[in-house]
C-alpha cells in the first residue's frame, strides 16, 4: 500500500500489472473518454464521406469512393459556394474590427473607474446577456428594432419615419455584427480585466513620478500589459474565423433570403442536413476546419518570430 | 516637468480623473448597461400589460399601467409550451446530473498522479478542443448511433465538454494531497477517496461547472434543430424559435385553451419563462464564475 503515496508510484510494475492496479481510475475515466472518442473523433473520421459519394441507405462504407469530385464545387467556383465564402469573410472582417476589440475597450473603461461598487453593479448587468441563448437574443432584438417593436413605435408616436432595421437585407452584417457586441463584449471584458490586474501598480507609480498623465499611462503601462492576452485570443479567433455563427444566422435566414445570409456553416447544414449534398457539404466543412487550422498554426508561428508567447509554445 | 497633482486626489499612485472625464465614463456605462437592461424590462412588461394597453401602443410596453397574467395562465394550461418546458426542464436536470458526474470522473482520474493511462487519456481531451468536427459528420453519428429524434440527442452528443474537464482537473490538482494521501492510509479505495474527500472540497467549482452545462442545455437550440423532427419533443428554444421569431400564430389548438390574449403578450409571456430561469440562477453564477473562467484559462 505504501509504495502509492512515493513520488513515483508503481514505477517498477510491468504496464499491464499497473492498469490492473489501477482499474478503479480507468473505469472512472471510461464513460468520458468513450464519449469525446464517439461524438468527437468519429466524426472527424467521419469527414471521409467528403471523399465519397455518400449514399444514406449504403451507409459510410458502403458508398463510392469519388476521390475529390465533392471537391468541385469549392475548386470550380460554384457561385452558391462563392455567396457563402464572400458573406463569411465580409463577416470575419468586420467581426474582427468591430467585436474584437470592444470588450478590450470596456475592460479598460471598467479598469479606469475608482468607485468598486458601482464597477461590481456594471459587471452584474454587462455580463449578463451572454448566458441568454441566440433564440432569445434574436426575439430581443426583435422586439427592440423590428416593424413594431420599440424604436419605430417610438418613432411613430413622435411622428417621425420609422427604419425597419430587422429583415433588411443591406443592414443584415450590421446587425449580425452588433448583435454579438450585445450578446458578449461584457463577458469577454473578463479575461482583460484579469491580465489588468496583474500589472503591477509600483509601474503606475513609477510613470506618475516620472510625469506621465493618465493617457501616457494608459499607453506605456497598460497596453503593454494586455499585449499578450490580445495576441493569444486573436490568434484564437483566426482559428474560428470561418465560423461565423451558425445558430444566429440560421434563426434570421428566412427574413432577409440566402444572398446575404448565407454563410459557410449554413450552406454546409442547407446543402447536406436539409439538401442531401452530403459529400459536397462535407467537402466544404472540411475545408473550412482545415483552413481553420493551418490559420492557427501560421499565426502562432508568427506570433513566436515577434516573441510573443502564443498558444503554445515552440 | 514637475509632477502635476494640484488639487487632484491621489489613489494608489494615480491621480483621480478630471471631473469632465468622470463624467463622460459615467455617460457611456450607463448607456452600455441601459441597452443591455431595456430590452429585458421591455419584454417583461409587456408580457404582464393590459391588453388595451399593449394594442394601442402597437407592440412592446416598457411601464405597464396594470399587471395581468393571462398570458402565463394560457401557456401553462397544458399546450405546446408547457410540454416544451417540461422537456427544457428535463433535459437541462438530467443533462447536468450526467455531465458533471462524467465529467468529475474523468477529471479525478485524470488528476490523480501517477494513473497509469493519465497521459494518453489527457491528450485524447485536450486535442478535442484543437479540432472540430463538421456539422454533416456529426449529424452523421449521431444518426448512426439511433439518437435522432430521441430526446437523448439533446443530452449525450454535448454530455462532456473537454474544457470542463480541464477546468475541473486543475482544481482537483490543487487540492492539498496530503488529504487524499491520508485517506488512502486509512485505507480508502478511490471511490471513496473521490466521494467522501475530493466532492466534498470542490463544491465551489462543481456549482460553477455544473451552472455552465445547466445554461448550455437550457440555451440548446442547434443539437434540436438537427436532432428533432418531431414537434412533441421540441425544448423551449424550438418552440421560441417557431412561434416568437418565425411569428407563427400561437392558436386554441396550441395552448389548449379557449381564451386568447393577444399574440403579443403571448410571445412575450413565452420568451420571459425562457429567460427566468437563466436569472434565477444567474447571482450563484455570477458569485464563482469569474474565478472558475480564469482557473481553466490560465491552467488550459
Amino acid at each position: 500500500m505504501l509504495q502509492r503515496t512515493t513520488k513515483q508510484p508503481g514505477q517498477h510494475l510491468s504496464l499491464g500489472r499497473r492498469l490492473v492496479r489501477d482499474r478503479v481510475l480507468l473505469l472512472f475515466a471510461l464513460p468520458g473518454t468513450a464519449l469525446i472518442i464517439a461524438f468527437h473523433y468519429v466524426p472527424l473520421l467521419g469527414n471521409v464521406i467528403a471523399f465519397k459519394d455518400y449514399q444514406p441507405f449504403l451507409g459510410i462504407g458502403g458508398s463510392d469512393w469519388s476521390g475529390w469530385a465533392n471537391f468541385s464545387v469549392i475548386f470550380n467556383g460554384d457561385p452558391a459556394f462563392l455567396r457563402a465564402l464572400k458573406n463569411t469573410l465580409v463577416l470575419t472582417s468586420l467581426q474582427s474590427v468591430f467585436v474584437f476589440p470592444a470588450p478590450i475597450l470596456l475592460a479598460l473603461l471598467l479598469n479606469s473607474l475608482f468607485s468598486e461598487r458601482i464597477k461590481r453593479i456594471a459587471q452584474s448587468i454587462l455580463y449578463l446577456p451572454h448566458f441568454m441563448s441566440w433564440v432569445i437574443v434574436v426575439a430581443l432584438f426583435q422586439q427592440m428594432l423590428g416593424g413594431s417593436g420599440l424604436l419605430n413605435n417610438y418613432l411613430r408616436s413622435h411622428d417621425l419615419t420609422t427604419i425597419n432595421i430587422i429583415g433588411n437585407s443591406e443592414l443584415f452584417h450590421v446587425l449580425l455584427t452588433s448583435q454579438i457586441i450585445w450578446k458578449d463584449t461584457g463577458w469577454a471584458t473578463i479575461l482583460f480585466l484579469a491580465a489588468l490586474s496583474q500589472i503591477d501598480s509600483q509601474l503606475y507609480e513609477a510613470a506618475s513620478v516620472d510625469g506621465a498623465s493618465r493617457m501616457r499611462q494608459l499607453w506605456h503601462v497598460t497596453l503593454p500589459g494586455l499585449r499578450g492576452i490580445i495576441i493569444l485570443l486573436f490568434i484564437l479567433r483566426l482559428g474560428d474565423s470561418l465560423t461565423v455563427g451558425f445558430e444566429q444566422i440560421i434563426l434570421q435566414q428566412q427574413a432577409v433570403g440566402r444572398d446575404v445570409s448565407e454563410v459557410l456553416d449554413t450552406y454546409v447544414y442547407n446543402n447536406g442536413v436539409l439538401g442531401g449534398a452530403w459529400g459536397v457539404a462535407a467537402a466544404v466543412g472540411l475545408v473550412k476546419g482545415v483552413v481553420g487550422v493551418i490559420l492557427v498554426l501560421t499565426a502562432n508561428k508568427v506570433a513566436h518570430i515577434f516573441g510573443e508567447q502564443g498558444v503554445y509554445s515552440r | 516637468m514637475s509632477r502635476k497633482i494640484g488639487p487632484r486626489r491621489i489613489v494608489q499612485g494615480v491621480p483621480m480623473p478630471s471631473w469632465p472625464m468622470r463624467v463622460f465614463k459615467g455617460l457611456v456605462l450607463l448607456v452600455f448597461c441601459a441597452v443591455v437592461i431595456i430590452p429585458f424590462v421591455g419584454v417583461i412588461s409587456t408580457s404582464v400589460a393590459p391588453n388595451k394597453q399593449i394594442n394601442e401602443s402597437g407592440g412592446l410596453v416598457l411601464f405597464p399601467k396594470s399587471v395581468n397574467f393571462a398570458a402565463y395562465q394560457s401557456l401553462f394550461s397544458g399546450g405546446v409550451v408547457t410540454r416544451a418546458l417540461f422537456v427544457s426542464i428535463f433535459v437541462t436536470v438530467i443533462g447536468t446530473l450526467l455531465s458533471l458526474t462524467v465529467s468529475c470522473l474523468l477529471a479525478y482520474a485524470l488528476a490523480r498522479p501517477g494513473f497509469t493511462a493519465g497521459r494518453p487519456i489527457l491528450l485524447v481531451v485536450l486535442f478535442s478542443m484543437l479540432f472540430s468536427p463538421g456539422i454533416i459528420p456529426t449529424y452523421l453519428t449521431v444518426k448512426g448511433v439511433g439518437l435522432l429524434d430521441s430526446i437523448w440527442a439533446l443530452i449525450v452528443p454535448t454530455m462532456i465538454s473537454a474544457f470542463n474537464v480541464v477546468v475541473l482537473r486543475a482544481f482537483f490538482m490543487n487540492l492539498p494531497t496530503e488529504i487524499t494521501e491520508s485517506a488512502r492510509i486509512d485505507g480508502a479505495g478511490e471511490l471513496k477517496t473521490f466521494s467522501y474527500i475530493v466532492l466534498p472540497l470542490s463544491k465551489a467549482v462543481l456549482s460553477v461547472i455544473g451552472l455552465f452545462y445547466a445554461v448550455a442545455y437550457w440555451n440548446a437550440f442547434f443539437s434540436a434543430l438537427l436532432y428533432l423532427n418531431d414537434s412533441k419533443l421540441w425544448p423551449l428554444q424550438l418552440v421560441l424559435r417557431t412561434y416568437v421569431i418565425n411569428d407563427t400564430q400561437l392558436g386554441s389548438a396550441e395552448l389548449g385553451t379557449e381564451l386568447l390574449p393577444p399574440q403579443a403578450s403571448i410571445q412575450m409571456a413565452i420568451l420571459v419563462v425562457s429567460i427566468v430561469p437563466i436569472l434565477l440562477i444567474y447571482p450563484f453564477l455570477q458569485r464563482h464564475f469569474a474565478k472558475g473562467v480564469l482557473t481553466g484559462a490560465v491552467k488550459g
